[in-house]
């Protein structure tokens, strides 16, 4: 009896989780290419035909972030997508996202008067099943207006991308993780000259029934790459070995 | 079908206006006069006043010599194109197709409209006798060609409908300015004896071209048919329209939206019909009070589902103010063009720009909030970054050239480059530190210079130093040096953009 139970919860459990529009392990095809972020969601799957919350606190943070979900936007479209990017102002640099493999005029772009008429034309785009993906750039967002979006994607399994600048409050909100990319120093090899390639910190603040964490990422060679642990770490670990040796 | 238009020709149109508007100046010779090289010279003059010598053109104060109780109203510019404008529309119930004719008269296209009032006679007869009957003194013509019946209405003496093919005939007795020719030729015919048009009709045509030019050829050709001559109908011929007179004036929400959903269902029957969709719609309420009221929406690609078509007008049905009613609605489709016939069929399977849905969601967009603007980019031949994208002029048009993605280009560009302050070595080193906004970056890696010329063929300027830069918190901007070092160095500096 108690077992019975215990397999209905655990079964519940999986329908919500599938509802909520995480996958099952078992459909690892859509991958993201996250590679050990991905971990972080429940099931190990990338949710699509979700919500995700991308948190900045200045310009520089919100252009790591717009190239971070570029990056993200690439494997989305790969199938030759479109996607809405609804803002108040002319802000992206269209030629910029080429690096990350999203061809520019795939791009509805939607420059809204208010920040209201950013959100009711989000949920209007969400509920399209011939969108991709719809990106917002926001400030506020409270928990019933992402409430109202995600019941909007749950639908029509659209992925959504919520891009606020500069948020004055960060509250709860019903989005299914909540992000914060900055900038990090990008490395090259030894005695190169110039700039390396876009590296990040992705940070994942909040993931619903996952695990929250911290990784660094590089965007090369048109996808993305976990930037491995420095050295040191392991030498660490190598003398710690030697001593209990 | 053969062609037949009528001339209505208002012999006193202004002074018979203001007879109905001021009943005491009906027994009373009157003048409209207009200043002219600091005299007031007549414009228009009743038939009284003609009938005792007085003409347009004559000076009032020598009218007012042998004719002293005389009466002069000012004339009001325009009043004679607004007049034939407002007949011109009212003349709308007898024939689709009716132009106005400067200065004093109206055009119709009547081929086809004749035998619901029973044949031309009488087609002629009730449009004349409710002209009189209003005031105005009018004489009308009907015939093959503009000319002819233009001729006709303003110099013919007899039968004012000229049966088919016999404009020649009913020409040769008339002056030559019956042709409507300028007043030169008209005169150089005179000097010569040539008073009626039979006069010359049989003269050879390499004559007449050789002492009176093409003017007269072309006006006799149209006036005989010969040569085509077009008319500008008043109110434009929407060939996509449907309307829906109601027995009962309508007021309320729901009603327009039954008789839209009604139009809308005919009319794109209609269009997918004939594999076409709708760019433009116009919904227009012809309201109990006589006013119009008017609502409009227009669509990224071509369609005729009514459903989309009808939200998208939902949206706007609010902005109709029916006052006491309405009782017509129409609905015109002014901008059509070819849609796929397949695609709609498909429309479900397609994915990215040709999805159908896609259109409609930019739509709905549009038509709630017209402020917003929506657009897409293509790539544009410009190294100048400002202008390396061009905005894309439908939503299907695809890219001519690749995106370049072989120099470093900011995820984030801002609208116009702030001034920042730097520290750098000279000549053309990227900078050691700079500061923006009070805060100070220091540099570590740096790319660059890249140089990219002003176009002067486009505008003048200095030429621009790109440098991608990385601080030391891992932030990268796009910063540049405008122009050459000189002994002025301020605001040399820019910060352009931000990188991922």
């Amino acid at each position: 009896m108690l077992k019975d139970k215990r397999e209905v919860l655990s079964q519940l459990k999986k329908d919500l989780l599938h509802w909520q529009g995480f996958m099952p392990k078992e459909c690892r095809v859509e991958q993201i290419g996250l590679g050990p972020v991905e971990e972080a969601f429940p099931n190990g799957v990338f949710p699509m035909g979700t919500v995700h919350e991308f948190i900045s606190t200045c310009r520089e943070e919100s252009a790591a972030s717009s190239g971070f979900i570029s990056g993200l936007l690439a494997n989305l479209m790969k199938n030759g997508g479109v996607c809405l990017w609804i803002s108040t102002i002319k802000a992206l640099f269209p030629p910029g996202i080429k690096i990350f493999g999203v061809e520019p005029h795939r791009i509805v772009f939607v420059c809204m008067k208010r920040e209201k008429d950013v959100l009711w034309a989000m949920e209007e785009a969400l509920k399209c099943e011939g969108i991709t993906a719809v990106i917002a750039e926001l400030q506020e967002l409270d928990f019933m207006q992402s409430r109202r979006l995600q019941l909007a994607v749950e639908k029509s399994r659209v992925t959504g991308f919520v891009l606020r600048c500069n948020p004055r409050r960060i509250g709860a909100t019903a989005c299914v993780a909540r992000w914060q990319i900055r900038s990090l120093s990008s490395e090259l090899d030894e005695g190169m000259p110039g700039v390396g390639f876009p590296r990040w910190e992705v940070e994942l603040l909040k993931v619903r029934n996952g695990n929250p964490g911290a990784w660094k990422m590089e965007w090369s060679e048109e996808r993305f790459i976990p930037v491995i642990q420095p050295p040191i770490q392991a030498t660490n670990s190598m003398e710690q070995n030697r001593k209990i040796g | 079908m053969k062609r037949r238009f009528a001339s209505i020709w208002f012999r006193h149109l202004i002074t018979d206006w203001l007879t109905i508007r001021r009943p005491e100046l009906s027994n009373k010779p009157f003048v409209v006069a207009a200043p002219l090289h600091g005299r007031m010279v007549i414009s228009a003059a009743n038939a009284i006043a003609e009938a005792q010598g007085i003409n347009r053109g004559m000076v009032v104060a020598d009218a007012k010599a042998f004719l002293p109780d005389l009466e002069v109203i000012d004339e009001r510019p325009k009043l004679a194109e607004k007049l034939l404008k407002a007949i011109g529309r009212w003349c709308i119930r007898f024939t689709p197709i009716v132009a106005v004719d400067n200065p004093e008269g109206l055009l119709l296209d009547i081929s086809g409209c004749t035998h619901l009032w029973g044949g031309e006679r009488e087609y002629l007869k009730d449009i004349v006798n409710r002209l009189r009957s209003r005031g105005y003194d009018t004489r009308m013509a009907i015939a093959d060609t503009v000319g002819t019946a233009w001729a006709v209405a303003h110099y013919g003496k007899a039968t004012p409908i000229i049966a088919s093919s016999c404009q020649l005939d009913a020409l040769l007795k008339l002056p030559p300015i019956a042709l409507r020719l300028e007043i030169d030729i008209v005169e150089r015919l005179h000097k010569l004896g040539l008073k009626t048009v039979g006069s010359f009709a049989a003269i050879p045509r390499s004559v007449l071209r050789r002492r009176f030019g093409e003017g007269l050829l072309l006006r006799l050709g149209q006036a005989c048919g010969w040569e085509e001559e077009f008319i500008q109908p008043l109110k434009p011929i929407v060939p996509y329209e449907e309307r829906l007179p109601c027995l009962e004036p309508i007021r309320t929400d729901k009603g327009i939206e039954i008789a839209l959903q009604r139009l809308l269902e005919a009319l794109c029957k209609r269009l997918s019909g004939e594999g076409k969709g709708l760019r433009e719609a116009a919904l227009k309420c012809h309201r109990v009070d006589g006013k119009m009221v008017q609502i409009d929406i227009g669509t990224s690609r071509a369609t005729a589902n009514v459903t989309h078509i009808f939200k998208l007008f939902a949206l706007r049905i609010s902005q109709i103010e029916p006052a006491l009613g309405i009782e017509l609605f129409v609905l015109e489709a002014p901008k059509v063009e070819d849609a796929d016939p397949v695609q709609e069929a498909l429309w479900s399977n397609r994915t990215g720009l040709e999805n159908m849905e896609v259109a409609e969601l930019l739509d709905r967009l549009k038509s709630r909030d017209a402020s917003c603007s929506i657009y897409r980019y293509l790539p544009d031949q410009h190294y100048w970054p400002e202008r390396s994208v061009s905005v894309a002029s439908s939503i299907t048009e695809k890219p001519t050239i690749d995106w370049q993605a072989d120099r470093p280009r900011p995820t984030r560009l801002l609208a116009s480059p702030e001034p920042i302050t730097v520290t750098a070595p000279i000549p053309d080193y990227p900078p050691l530190l700079f500061r923006y906004k009070g805060e100070v970056h220091i540099i570590k890696k740096a790319d660059g210079p890249e140089r990219i010329e002003r176009e002067w063929w486009i505008d003048k300027g200095e030429h621009r130093d790109y440098y991608y830069v990385e601080d030391d918190k891992g932030q990268r901007y796009w910063l540049y040096r405008s122009g050459h070092y000189d002994d002025d160095q301020s605001s040399q500096w820019f910060l352009h953009g931000f990188f991922a």
